[in-house]
């Protein structure tokens, strides 16, 4: 088999995994849309207040609650993703198996993530999306080209976030217990990601170091995109250019904990 | 059909306590509750360093929502009418309310989990309540963190607020904790029932749980009227803090309801620990294992 085979076949996997629980996602679309509703209101408050906060007026900023709505599953800005299964094999030992295998550890990894990011645009964004444009005035665009713009920077924000996630699990291999370092970088992301709250609502310094953080690349870059308040090439750039990165970085870890570790288990 | 195998069956449901009375199982609930919820704690303190991050996060978690608001509240000087300090007086009774039940039986929400895999079949050949088997399951002291922050923004609120202090405006910030953190349990409890049905739906749970903390951290001038009446009339999260917490606030609540309604709480939470109490038997009558 092709490595390339291998590696949809595992990305299909993952995808058949998360489609196979149809009542868990409709739960978690209900969850969704309720958060969005709340969230919708006091942005609607906040706005009232103070009209074109952050560059973005009322019909924006709500389009931002339900995009963050859309992204909360894809992304993994709510719970654990993959990492948790990834700890818990580094936890037992299990994951000696896995080096073994005639496949790469983050590859396979970032295929199956890839897979299941899939099914959660499709699963979970959709109709959170759907339902906000039912009840709100939201600023969608009008032409095809906005949107595919965003799916792109979906799919680069996608990256980043599994190369975030691969970095922090990988760190089981000293602490073996993932807890906290997974709830940090949970914590972390909601902050920096702008699920609290868009970026550039954020007051001065701060705003312009969440901007540069890889967090930003999640969330605020395609509801940019999406609104036409950000740079196309640039924004596809900056989030390329931390996924290249991130993953270069878990890589660097993977060869080190595989080398120096021993497994745990008997 | 005269081959029926008559010989009497064990049932797993048959109450052990039966003989003790609704006192004697009470008691023996809470028994079973604490020493299985200290063994939790003991497992959680082998890993010291996750524990204090785990804490250290949780106490974040919540932090952040109100770093949320403060950061609001660095570009406005109101919401909704409402000052920070105001704001930050629901914000605090929602947190403590929510945090405590949280970390009594917050773990309940792992229960349609625990139906899926065959696990449940542990808790029901064991002596003891399987309502405190589930409770004290996985029992997160770090929880703590989240009880931790709101008391320290409600702090905030009470150095911070401008309000005419009466007996009874003073009675109703613990009044407002411990019931609002008993119509939280309820809801716990309630959706956990609910997962004996629908067992991957246990996020569902999770719109009521965190999402209504979340929504009472906020006055309830913000939102549409028929959201109001939902938590008001079908799910009373209202009562938590929003009613009492605008009495003290000297504040009028967006629907047009009897003010003695402020002091209802306590006979709300009883009336909610009931229906959840029936929701759970019935729940737990009707399970079936998965058989794995």
């Amino acid at each position: 088999m092709g490595t390339g085979r291998l590696y949809a076949a595992v990305a299909a996997g993952g995808f058949r995994r998360y489609a196979t629980y149809r009542v868990a996602t409709a739960a978690g679309v209900f969850t969704n849309t309720v958060f969005g509703f709340i969230l919708a209101y006091t942005y609607i408050a906040l706005w009232q207040e103070k009209p074109h906060l952050g560059g973005y007026d009322q019909a924006q900023a709500l389009t931002y609650v339900w995009v963050g709505q859309a992204m909360f599953a894809v992304m993994v800005l709510g719970s654990a993703g993959f990492e948790e299964e990834l700890i818990e094999r580094i936890r037992t030992g299990d994951i000696a198996v896995d080096l073994y295998r005639p496949a790469d550890l983050q590859l396979w990894w970032l295929a199956a993530d890839l897979g299941r990011a899939l099914f959660q645009l499709l699963g979970r964004g959709v109709v959170p999306m759907l339902c906000g444009a039912l009840f709100f005035d939201l600023a969608l665009p009008s032409s095809a080209l906005p949107w595919l713009a965003c799916l792109v920077a979906v799919a680069l924000g996608t990256l980043v976030s599994f190369a975030i996630r691969y970095i922090v699990a990988l760190w089981a291999f000293w602490l073996l217990d993932g807890a906290g370092a997974m709830q940090i970088t949970w914590l972390t992301g909601v902050f920096f990601s702008g699920m609290l709250l868009p970026l550039n609502v954020f007051p001065g310094a701060l705003g312009d170091l969440a901007r540069l953080l890889p967090w930003s690349a999640l969330l605020q870059a395609p509801a940019d995109v999406l609104l036409g308040e950000a740079d196309v090439w640039g924004t596809f750039a900056f989030q390329a250019g931390w996924a290249v990165a991130l993953l270069a970085v878990g890589r660097l870890i993977q060869s080190a904990a595989t080398r120096k570790v021993v497994v745990q288990g008997g | 059909m005269a081959d029926v195998d008559e010989r009497p069956v064990t049932r797993v449901t048959e109450d052990p306590f039966g003989a003790y009375g609704p006192y004697g199982r009470l008691r023996d609930g809470l028994r079973a509750y604490r020493m299985i919820a200290a063994m939790w704690i003991r497992s959680t303190m082998a890993y010291r360093a996750s524990f204090v991050m785990t804490a250290f996060g949780n106490f974040a978690a919540t932090a952040f929502d109100f770093v949320a608001i403060l950061l609001m509240f660095s570009q406005v000087d109101e919401l909704g009418g409402f000052t920070l300090s105001e704001i930050a007086l629901l914000y605090g009774t929602s947190a403590i309310a929510f945090g405590l039940a949280d970390l009594m039986i917050g773990s309940m929400d792992r229960l349609g989990r625990r139906v899926r895999d065959g696990t449940l079949d542990t808790l029901l050949v064991r002596p003891a309540p399987v309502l405190a088997q589930v409770a004290a399951d996985k029992f997160a002291l770090r929880r703590l963190g989240r009880v931790t922050q709101g008391a320290l923004v409600l702090g905030y609120a009470l150095a911070t607020l401008d309000i005419a202090w009466t007996p009874l405006k003073v009675l109703m910030l613990p009044m407002m904790v411990v019931s609002g953190g008993i119509i939280f349990g309820a809801v716990f409890v309630g959706g956990a029932a609910f997962q004996f049905v629908a067992q991957d739906a246990s996020e569902v749970q999770n719109a009521f749980t965190y999402g209504g903390a979340t929504l009472l951290q906020y006055p309830p001038a913000l939102f549409a009227k028929d959201l109001l009446r939902g938590v008001t009339f079908v799910l009373p999260l209202a009562f938590v803090n929003w009613l009492p917490g605008l009495y003290v606030l000297g504040r009028p609540y967006p629907l047009d309801v009897p003010h003695w309604l402020a002091f209802a709480p306590p006979l709300v939470a009883a009336a909610c620990c009931a229906l959840a109490g029936a929701a759970w038997r019935a729940g737990l009558r009707s399970y079936r294992s998965t058989g794995s």
